[in-house]
């Protein structure tokens, strides 16, 4: 629906449209018939349903749960084509295989990219069909009647004209008897009762008690636990290690030495942290000993004035910009970032000579498996993962670095251990968001409209590392995402200069991706140049989306429920954000209050969202309500810096984030729709950004280009 | 040194050194996983549990200072009224997300209403501003906080309010 070739380029729509269409891409949808035939005869006809005689219905999840609703969502899918209540399903974490629970379009077991839910709307639907279908079969045959005469209903075959009714549990053996059926018709949206509701969060009644496991929590018998530090200057290695006074702590039980880290194995953690506390480290830091975010920037800084690869082209720039009365020229510059999921970075991991159990959360859970595998010297059947709730994700545990850095430990220790990183260690050794710098070029004719739009990214190639495929021709898929936005532009270019950060540091996924910082270069210089035309900011944007019916419809909703236009008092504000990622579109206006000494609050936040189908709103909701509050703690707060080759945060207090008393009131829309469900996990995130950024310039008409917000520009303005 | 901790009740006796913390008691020693570690040094609130009824940041807070104190932990939430008016508000309101900080949180919040029935919203951003969610629950946490201190007040029998 974009006008501009990039929206056709961008990651999440090649995700849609290959959801769409590809049922082929469907990886390990059907396993083989024989798993459904073992000695406790049930009726598995794939790799999410089992039934068995007793009338269990156990539903293996793909997806693994972060607190995004993934459990909720994909038990309503299956619940609703099997026809039974949610509450009649015993939910399991799926184990780690690629085989059977890839993800349609990433080829590998990832919960993310707000892909989740897109990646099981059809084959969790198809598995639950699947296997009522079957049980349908098998009920009339028993009773020599047409299988179109009958229904299920509730965990029931029904035989509506002669009143017959038979429970699953019973048609079990005769249903696994017949062949799976290659084609089940799915209900339509129309005969949905289950999906499209506000039903009840499953995995929430465990976690106000205390009883839901994180992987924190995991608790094997015997296990001893491990307080660890990896060489503070990253890509640096241990030197020497004087450890008598950490092994006259009581509880510690060994020290363990690795390549680049130090690890102290106690009764407790606290006797692990005191020991680790005690141990005298000499350090040999590498190359990066000298390294700090100055020259970081400088490289990125430098690079905008190399020229890129060319990700996506449209129509003449360069002819078009020797036509321009003048121009709009703007630099950006986006500051690296951490995650600080509140359960901080830990796996638990029982290493025995041939075997290797792993307890952990992690949202690649097939990735941190052949990592085990690698770490242990293990064939990789030897290794068992046992996923569990995640205490947050927000990208960070895409990685499994960690998983690998247990094994490493585990291998040294007689029995099973737990490594849990301090919250120091945590943030000091994150996969953080990278510097990321852009450079637009907007060329204007004489009545200030625009005729070609160029901007040239400067950022690293995550994509190359973590998912290959989706680096194509030397350009990262991810950070060109939604690089020129959806407006109509008659010329578009976008280019990439790739800058990899210091061996050692790294670098990964982080909510909201590429949308998370072009969003923000896109959605500023479109208000910039509305000023510059002199029009309202959302008059103009109605202006460029005039072929964009979704996001010209969350548009002019939400500038209804923020009642744009209305006066706020000195010092406020309103700002618009518009992003059309993920499958989904989404428009925001944030008020704000910048105060005379240049503080800045986030008041108000309004959102509207078209995801398509809603397979439960109030979790869509949600999730826009917590990625907006993710997205401003980074906008206000959010930065991480090197010096000599260490990173200088640690904890919430020098990475503060919203509390409670400075969020905004969240007010959140979602637009019905029977168009294929979007993702609604990052946009949220992904749009406050330039929303707070252009509500500050209307605040006080200082374009902030720079990010996190810098206070000391904004004093004393009108 | 071996020591007695009254947890949720029932007596415990472990064998640490004095000052370590009451977390890693209660979650390596004892095995109460609910209250959950976060910064370990009192900036998050997510290892949030009462001593004598007042809530107290478990990292920072030895097992030497709790000696003779009742603790309790979000394991026993439900057996107080205000617990269970906040767990139910928790999940009619669909407050939570991840959930790794709402133990923390809704200790606070037991905390909070049991010293006052009826508090503004200046008074949950005051006592709630100790409890970091990353996941962004804070909107709703106030809501289900409001809606459990309204049932407690229409449940309470007359000239006790």
């Amino acid at each position: 629906m974009s006008g501009t070739p990039s929206h056709a380029l961008s990651r999440r729509s090649f995700l849609v449209s290959a959801t769409a269409t590809a049922g082929g891409l469907l990886i390990g949808f059907r396993v083989p018939l024989a798993r459904g035939q073992s000695a406790d005869a049930a009726l598995e006809p794939n790799a999410f349903v089992r039934i068995d005689r007793a009338g269990a219905i156990r539903v293996t999840l793909p997806y693994v749960e972060m607190g995004q609703g993934a459990y909720t969502a994909q038990a309503q899918l299956l619940a609703e084509e099997l026809e039974v209540e949610i509450g009649q399903l015993t939910l399991e974490h799926a184990p780690p295989n690629e085989a059977l629970y890839s993800h349609p379009v990433f080829g590998d077991q990832i919960t993310g990219g707000s892909a989740g839910l897109r990646g099981a709307w059809e084959p969790l639907r198809q598995a639950g069909a699947t296997a009522r279908t079957l049980l349908t079969q098998a009920a009339a045959r028993r009773w020599r009647v047409s299988p179109s005469s009958c229904s299920a209903e509730r965990g029931e075959i029904v035989h509506a004209s002669s009143g017959r009714r038979i429970r699953y549990s019973e048609l079990v053996d005769a249903a696994a008897r017949l062949p799976v059926p290659k084609n089940v018709a799915l209900k339509s949206p129309a005969q949905f009762r289950i999906v499209g509701k506000p039903v009840n969060r499953v995995d929430t009644p465990d976690k106000v008690n205390g009883k839901a496991k994180f992987g924190i929590d995991a608790l094997p018998a015997g296990v001893k636990f491990a307080a660890v530090a990896a060489c503070p200057v990253f890509g640096g290695q241990v030197g020497t290690i004087d450890d008598t006074a950490a092994k006259s702590i009581r509880g510690v039980r060994q020290i363990v030495r690795l390549e680049d880290a130090v690890a102290v194995i106690a009764d407790h953690t606290w006797a692990a942290r005191k020991g680790l506390a005690a141990l005298k480290v000499t350090w040999n830091e590498g190359a990066n000993a000298n390294v700090d975010t100055q020259a970081l920037v400088a490289e990125c800084n430098a690079a905008l004035d190399r020229p890129g690869v060319t990700a996506t082209t449209h129509g003449d720039v360069k002819a078009a910009e020797a036509q321009a009365a003048s121009f709009y020229d703007a630099d950006f510059r986006l500051p690296m970032l951490a995650h600080l999921a509140m359960e901080p970075i830990n796996c638990t991991v029982h290493m025995r000579k041939d075997s290797c159990e792993i307890w952990v959360g992690c949202q690649r859970l097939a990735l941190a498996r052949r990592m085990a595998a690698e770490a242990s010297g293990l064939p990789i059947e030897q290794i068992t993962v046992h996923n569990h709730l995640l205490g947050g994700g927000f990208g960070r545990r895409l990685e499994a670095d960690y998983v690998a850095q247990a094994v490493r430990i585990a291998r040294h220790v007689d029995g099973p251990v737990k490594v849990i990183w301090s919250r120091e260690e945590d943030v000091q050794h994150d996969f953080f968001r990278y510097h990321n710098h852009s450079r637009v070029r907007v060329g204007l004719d004489a009545n200030d409209a625009p005729i070609s739009f160029s901007h040239k990214i400067v950022g690293p190639a995550v994509m190359a590392r973590w998912l290959p495929a989706f680096f194509q021709n030397n350009v990262d898929l991810d950070i060109i995402s939604v690089a020129a936005g959806t407006y109509a532009w008659p010329n578009v270019h976008v280019e990439y200069v790739r800058v990899e950060p210091p061996r050692g540091l790294n670098v990964g996924n982080w909510r909201g991706v590429g949308a998370s910082r072009n969003a923000f270069v896109v959605e500023s210089a479109i208000d910039d140049l509305a000023k510059l035309a002199g029009k309202d900011p959302l008059t103009y944007r109605r202006e460029l989306l005039a072929k964009s019916p979704r996001l010209l419809h969350v548009l002019n909703k939400v500038a209804e429920l923020a009642q744009w236009g209305t006066p706020l008092g000195a010092g406020r504000g309103r700002g618009i954000a518009l992003l059309d990622d993920f499958g989904s579109y989404v428009a925001q206006i944030a008020e704000v209050t910048v105060s005379r000494s240049g503080q800045v609050r986030v008041d108000r936040v309004f959102c509207v969202v078209d995801c398509g189908f809603a397979v439960n709103p109030d979790i869509v909701k949600a999730q826009l309500e917590g990625g907006i509050i993710y997205g401003v703690s980074a906008v206000l707060h959010g930065r991480i810096t090197v010096a000599k080759g260490r990173i200088q945060q640690g904890n919430f207090d020098d990475c503060p984030v919203l509390r409670m008393h400075d969020s905004p009131l969240i007010e959140v829309h979602v637009v019905p729709s029977l168009e294929a469900p979007g993702g609604v996990g990052e946009p949220g995130t992904a749009a406050v950004f330039p929303a707070v950024t252009n509500a500050i310039f209307a605040a006080t008409g200082k374009r902030l280009l720079d990010l996190p917000i810098d206070t000391t520009q904004l004093r004393n303005l009108p | 040194m071996s020591q007695q901790l009254s947890i949720n009740g029932v007596t415990h006796t472990v064998d640490v050194d004095d000052d370590t913390p009451l977390l890693w008691v209660l979650r390596d020693v004892i095995g109460l996983t609910g209250t959950k570690f976060g910064c370990g040094i009192a900036l998050c609130g997510a290892c949030t549990v009462h001593i004598d009824g007042v809530p107290r940041r478990s990292c920072i807070t030895s097992v030497r200072s709790v000696a003779n104190a009742s603790i309790r932990t979000i394991e026993a939430l439900e057996t107080t009224p205000v617990g269970r008016s906040l767990q139910k508000a928790w999940l009619d309101l669909e407050v939570v997300q991840c959930g790794y900080c709402q133990s923390g949180q809704l200790m606070s919040a037991a905390a909070l209403l049991a010293g006052n029935a009826t508090p503004s919203d200046e008074d949950i951003d005051t006592v709630m501003s100790g409890n970091v969610c990353r996941c962004g629950t804070y909107g709703r946490i106030r809501a289900a906080i409001k809606q459990a201190a309204a049932e407690i007040h229409q449940s309470a029998p007359e000239g006790t309010r």
